[in-house]
């Protein structure tokens, strides 16, 4: 075959793209991301193998301690593992945007007709199986130790849907990081200090009861607290509706403030 | 016929440095233009901003009529890109690359699976094809960034040093493909170190110093200007070296430069048939050589007669390439 009937010019002139081509490229980028994690499941390792070590060492390290039985501790401890696991699995996205730019895979995409903002929302889109199979192993790692969810399938569900949401909200934080900071390495590093206040000063390993008055203060405002109570009232039963609405109110808040930042950062890096 | 490639003042700056400093550009479609310059000339940056990757502080360019800056999704539409440095994803197969290129340029999951597979083929990739990019040699991996370029059947493509860091082989290959793509129509803008690439490939070149052009001309021009190619002559006997320098002056009619330490003649040749009549007149005279070959002035010897200074490559000189060309 000869590059005659391989590379014609095609002479077809693209205007604009829509806000459905957008979608259309956003989904195909989505895709490539899903393939990759196909390809590469050592990828997923931060956010399968880590709250599995999590479960072990805190059900029977101090279980007992904490809850006097190691069974409901566990009961306890799980639906707030699932909050850490979803903060921190939306830190790989500023990591893998970056690294992207860096190797070039970006410049690629951008020289060619799609949507501006595909690339992005692609990668956002993507992660939301990231966090599916993140919260798939947790769960079954837990319901093989005994947890077991006392409520209604539903409940489950939207559990899992809050923690998608949570994630999703929260991932323009890495995103906007990792559009700043030059190396992907650098991304975790800076969001360290973001996201160890979020998920250790909070309910998920101890009752606020069990801590100094100063602070209860944050833990109780912390979204990562009312995000985790609102997992153990779905799945052991219990109030959850406000601690949701709470949680949500406060994801959407840091939505709002790092999208715009992180879309303006994305823009000004890759524009 | 119009210019696919239109540019008036280029202007780029990063902090202190101005890689590009008022670059005009012109390129008839169809036509390749061999843009020619050392290390940090700006080669890069015109690139980039040709591709819609970089904004120009300064001045314009228009492909195929369609401004870079405010019309960049026609641009986009209509250019190939092959980048200096590699773009695929390293994670991904070659073929899964080129798919998802082609799900982006809006063909369906077969089509961009038949496009992906008949570009593989035109680059010898066949075989590799369902390897990942990180196993890639680098040849391989310009290959495959080269097909990736073409998915979208571009009009306009940029080479931004296609040819650096591959074996003669496959240069030659690039090379060939370069040339069917320009008999379909293609307008190339090909950046390189090489003086024999933009003489074998381009119709135009432009040589670009420190964000400059200092010179743009057919490659004929050029060379004419800068004394054509160059003899070089190591007979195997050093006691050979007084009767072939005496060929070479008879034949040349100039005379050669003689290094006793390398035992090697130069002369400047107008003429590459003469190349022939020294091996001829050497075999009469029973004179066998270790080398003998014509080569393309060098850039730095560009460099020197166009400017009178050595070129200002922002690494060591010494690391501008020369290729023999015998
Ligand atoms: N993103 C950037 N930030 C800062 N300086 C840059 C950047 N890109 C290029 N430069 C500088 O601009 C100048 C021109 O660079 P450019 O990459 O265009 O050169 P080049 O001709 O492509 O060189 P090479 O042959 O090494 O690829 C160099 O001095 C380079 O250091
Ligand atoms: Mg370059």
């Amino acid at each position: 075959m000869t590059a005659a009937t391989v590379a014609a010019p095609r002479h077809t002139v693209i205007t604009r793209r829509g806000p459905i081509d957008a979608l259309r490229d956003s989904l195909v980028l989505a895709g490539r991301n899903i393939v990759k994690i196909r390809k590469n499941p050592e990828t997923l390792l931060d956010v399968t193998l880590q709250p599995i070590l999590f479960l072990f060492m805190f059900v029977y390290l101090f279980g007992g301690a904490i809850a006097g039985d190691t069974h409901a501790y566990l009961q306890m401890l799980m639906p707030g593992l699932m909050v850490q696991n979803i903060a921190f699995a939306s830190l790989g996205t500023g990591t893998a945007l970056n690294t992207d730019i860096t190797k070039g895979v970006f410049d690629r995409f951008r020289s060619m007709p799609i949507a501006r903002s595909a690339p992005l929302v692609g990668a956002v889109l993507g992660d939301i199986v990231r966090y599916l199979v993140a919260m798939a192993v947790l769960v079954i790692t837990a319901v093989i130790l005994g947890f077991r969810v006392h409520t209604d399938p539903g409940s489950f569900l939207l559990v899992i849907a809050l923690m998608v949401v949570f994630g999703l909200c929260l991932c323009w934080v890495s995103v906007f990081v990792g559009m700043l900071v030059k190396s992907p390495q650098a991304v975790p590093g800076v969001l360290v200090a973001f996201i160890m206040p979020l998920t250790f000063g909070s309910n998920v390993f101890a009752p606020t009861s069990s801590m100094p008055g100063w602070l209860q203060g944050w833990v109780k405002i912390n979204p990562v607290t009312q995000l985790t109570d609102a997992a153990r009232g779905l799945l052991n039963g219990g109030p959850w509706a406000d601690h949701a609405a709470y949680a949500f109110l406060w994801a959407l808040a840091i939505a709002v403030v790092f999208f715009p930042l992180a879309f303006r950062a994305y823009r000004r890096r890759v524009g | 016929m119009t210019n696919a490639i239109e540019a008036e003042g280029l202007v780029k700056r990063f902090g202190k440095t101005t890689a590009l400093d008022g670059v005009d550009l012109a390129v008839p479609g169809g036509k390749i233009l061999g843009m020619l310059g050392p290390n940090g000339a700006g080669k890069t940056t015109a690139v980039r901003i040709l591709a819609t990757l970089l904004r120009p502080d300064a001045g314009w360019a228009r492909v195929a009529g369609y401004d870079v800056v405010k019309q960049s999704t026609q641009v986009r539409s209509l250019v190939g890109l092959t980048g200096q440095y590699a773009s695929l994803d390293e994670d991904l197969s070659a073929t899964e690359n080129l798919v998802l290129l082609g799900r982006l340029l809006g063909l369906s999951k077969p089509q961009a699976k038949i496009r992906a597979a008949e570009l593989l083929a035109r680059f010898e990739l066949t075989d590799a094809a369902k390897r990942s990019i990180k196993t890639f040699s680098g040849g391989m991996r310009r290959r495959a960034d080269l097909a990736a370029s073409l998915v979208g059947r571009p009009d306009v493509l940029y080479l931004d040093e296609p040819t650096t860091g591959l074996d003669p082989h496959s240069r030659n290959e690039v090379w060939d493909t370069v040339r069917t793509l320009v008999d379909d129509g293609v307008t190339v803008l090909l950046t390189t170190q090489y003086l024999d690439e933009a003489d074998q490939l381009a119709d135009l070149i432009t040589v670009v110093d420190h964000g400059r052009i200092i010179a743009t001309g057919r490659p004929d021009e050029l060379k004419r200007h800068t004394g054509g190619q160059t003899l070089q002559v190591r007979p195997t006997l050093q006691v050979d070296m007084d009767a072939t320098a005496a060929i070479l002056a008879d034949l040349t009619g100039t005379k050669p430069l003689r290094d006793d330490d390398t035992g090697l003649l130069t002369a400047p040749v107008a003429d590459p048939m003469l190349l022939s009549a020294v091996v001829r007149r050497l075999d009469d005279a029973g004179i066998t050589a270790d080398e003998l070959a014509l080569r393309l002035p060098s850039l730095d010897e560009v460099f020197l007669s166009l400017t009178g200074r050595k070129s200002s490559s922002d690494t060591d000189a010494a690391r501008v390439p020369e290729r023999s060309n015998a």
